[in-house]
């Protein structure tokens, strides 16, 4: 503390913790040294947050949110403002982009146990963050107001009218008419660029405190608070900053590299993250003859599909969500980290790593006969990992782990 | 403030009841902000009928009409189509109309219309409000083999057969809407409005 210091720090120190909130964060936040590629995506995301609002409040500025002039105002944006593409193009890449980073983030969490006591707040906090992006995402790809904007937010909005005796005056409070219009769009572009972004931001800020608050879990699952040296320093801890501050800029490098190729030369990605069907104007009378969400909703959307009833459906796809919130008490296991874990789990894991992709794939194919039997089992598949998981973890014999994390710098 | 015989039953009753009233302010102030997501008066006066030239219609074809914003259906069915109805009831979820807000009472006959050839029909799907594509011929479909024209879904793969009536198998729960209509003349109906209501 530089609290009896006389320099300008120590003037403003006696009037706002800048310094210990510093060092408490940055330069004395002692993270586990074995971190590592998995825990670039934390960072990443936010990188992605960044340029999501920062694009976002400069496409705002030329875009109009009216039926009438909303995809002529995204094409102004697209010809004829200087940079807008590049502006527009950033946004709606950074959107799979930060959608990426959060998948592989989650799927570290899963691997590591990095949701585990004591650190399920940080889990159902980023939880809520996944659900408040799922929210923006959708609000956002209906403001262009092309054909898949119109014809996805009448499908995705039609689900609430699944919902017994409240479902259809929901719908329409929901809609703000009877049809999908332009008291939707407009409801939909508020939330999106103030009311969801703030909660993004609220949301993000709380699963930092809790994250710092019990430390950063790593690849072993160790406790590193529990071996200090005599400064009370763990002994597998290194600073947040410098260490991991310059280790982390070698991964936004890279990740931006691989942004900046799909951005200039992909930003359609193959119809997955720009659908042909939105370079259309938003028509009411005319559905696209596929309909299918962008990439990031393939697995939930799969998942509706799989049931062949509406209300059963609506409850599938809700359970898939929601059901990953409570996986830190369905995870019973002594040990964190799959290192550790018994064959079941390392196995269930990649099982339902790839039956993730596999309904995220499916999500976006139109529903055929064989496609439809495959996302039923890949279903199944995706709510046994969850459903058993209290009974493999329990029983399976697990490894020993050590004392002292492994590897690392 | 010396904390010396503080009344803490007195202290309680006194937070809880401030924060009871406060809860129902809160509760009367959400009402605006809730409320004003409703439909708006333009958005419910916006329902004017619909008036049509179905003169132009040839026996098998579709036209489009716009009503309240949503699409249509209104087409003109030969003989051949309307003697596959009687034989789908096995395959029907509902064939004899028994959901009576789908059709009006005069619609409510195994051709769902006034006049047994011409159906009028909302082109919004009863599961989850894509509008139904219309496939009139009688031939094997990728979505159905044994298919006997009608409407079907390409969001989800609801069918429906020529009376707008919903397939066993299909995620739709029930029969496409007949929204109120009339004739004015021969040739022209009008949408949204009937004897009943007129």
């Amino acid at each position: 503390m530089s609290k009896q210091q006389n320099t300008l720090m120590g003037w403003i120190d006696d009037r706002l913790p800048v310094t210990q909130t510093y060092e408490k964060h940055m330069s004395k936040y002692y993270a586990p040294r074995n971190f590592n590629f998995w825990y670039f995506f934390g960072v990443l995301s936010m990188l992605m947050l960044a340029n999501q609002i920062l694009t976002g409040i400069w496409l705002t500025m030329n875009y109009v949110p009216s039926t009438d002039a909303a995809f002529a105002s995204v094409e102004y944006i697209m010809r004829d403002v200087e940079w807008g593409w590049l502006l527009r193009y950033m946004h709606s890449t950074g959107a799979t982009f930060f959608f990426i980073a959060v998948y592989l983030h989650m799927m570290r969490a899963i691997l590591y146990g990095s949701y585990q006591k004591p650190r399920e707040l940080i889990w159902i906090f980023g939880m809520l963050i996944y659900l408040a992006l799922m929210a923006e995402a959708f609000m956002g790809y209906v403001l262009p107001w092309g054909q898949m904007s119109y014809w996805g937010a009448q499908v995705i909005i039609s689900l609430f009218g699944a919902i017994p005796v409240i479902g259809e005056g929901l719908v329409e409070w929901i809609r703000g008419d009877f049809l999908i219009s332009g008291a939707t769009l407009n409801r939909f572009f508020a939330l999106h660029v103030i009311a969801v972004p703030l909660v993004l931001v609220m949301l993000v800020v709380l699963h930092l405190l809790a994250l710092h608050e019990v430390g950063s879990n790593n690849p072993d699952g160790v406790d590193i608070k529990k071996l200090k040296d005599e400064n009370g320093k763990p002994l597998d801890g290194i600073p947040f900053h410098p260490y991991y501050t310059v280790h982390d800029m070698v991964g936004i490098v890279v990740f931006l590299m691989v942004f900046c190729t799909v951005m200039f030369f992909f930003p359609e990605g193959n119809g997955f993250m720009l659908e042909y069907a939105n370079f259309e104007p938003a028509n009411g009378l005319k559905t696209p003859a596929h309909i299918a969400p962008v990439w990031y909703f393939g697995a939930f959307y799969a998942i509706l599909r799989a049931v062949p009833d509406k209300l059963l459906g609506v409850i599938a796809m809700g359970a898939a969500i929601a059901i990953l919130f409570v996986l830190p008490w369905l995870d019973r296991s002594p040990v964190r980290s799959w290192r550790y874990k018994g064959w079941f789990s390392k196995i269930f894991i990649v099982i339902f790593a790839i039956d993730f992709v596999l309904l995220t794939w499916l999500g976006t194919q139109p529903a055929t006969t064989t496609l439809t039997m495959v996302a039923q089992v890949a279903s199944v598949i995706y709510f046994a990992f969850f459903i058993f998981m209290p009974f493999y973890t329990r029983m399976e014999k697990t490894k020993p782990v050590p004392e002292r994390v492994t590897g690392g710098h | 403030m010396s904390q010396d015989g503080v009344n803490k039953g007195r202290r309680t009753l006194l937070v809880g009841a401030t924060a009871a009233v406060g809860a129902v302010g809160a509760g009367f102030v959400a009402v605006p902000f809730v409320k004003s997501w409703n439909p708006s008066e333009r958005a419910k006066a916006a329902g004017a009928p619909a008036k049509v030239d179905i003169g132009k219609i040839e026996p098998g074809a579709m036209l489009t009409a716009e009503w309240r914003g949503k699409p249509v259906y209104i087409a003109r069915r030969t003989q051949e189509m309307l003697d596959t109805l009687p034989g789908l009831a096995d395959r029907l979820k509902d064939p004899e109309n028994t959901v009576k807000s789908q059709q009006p009472a005069y619609a409510d006959n195994i051709t769902r219309s006034r006049e047994p050839a011409l159906i009028v029909v909302l082109g919004v799907c009863t599961h989850l409000g894509c509008a139904p594509k219309y496939h009139p011929e009688i031939k094997p479909e990728p979505f159905d083999e044994n298919w006997q024209g009608g409407w079907f879904c390409p969001c989800h793969g609801s069918r429906f057969d020529l009376s707008g009536r919903v397939f066993k198998g299909s995620p739709a729960a029930i029969n496409l809407e007949i929204p109120p209509y009339m004739f004015e003349s021969d040739n022209v109906i009008i949408i949204g409005v009937d004897e009943e209501k007129a």
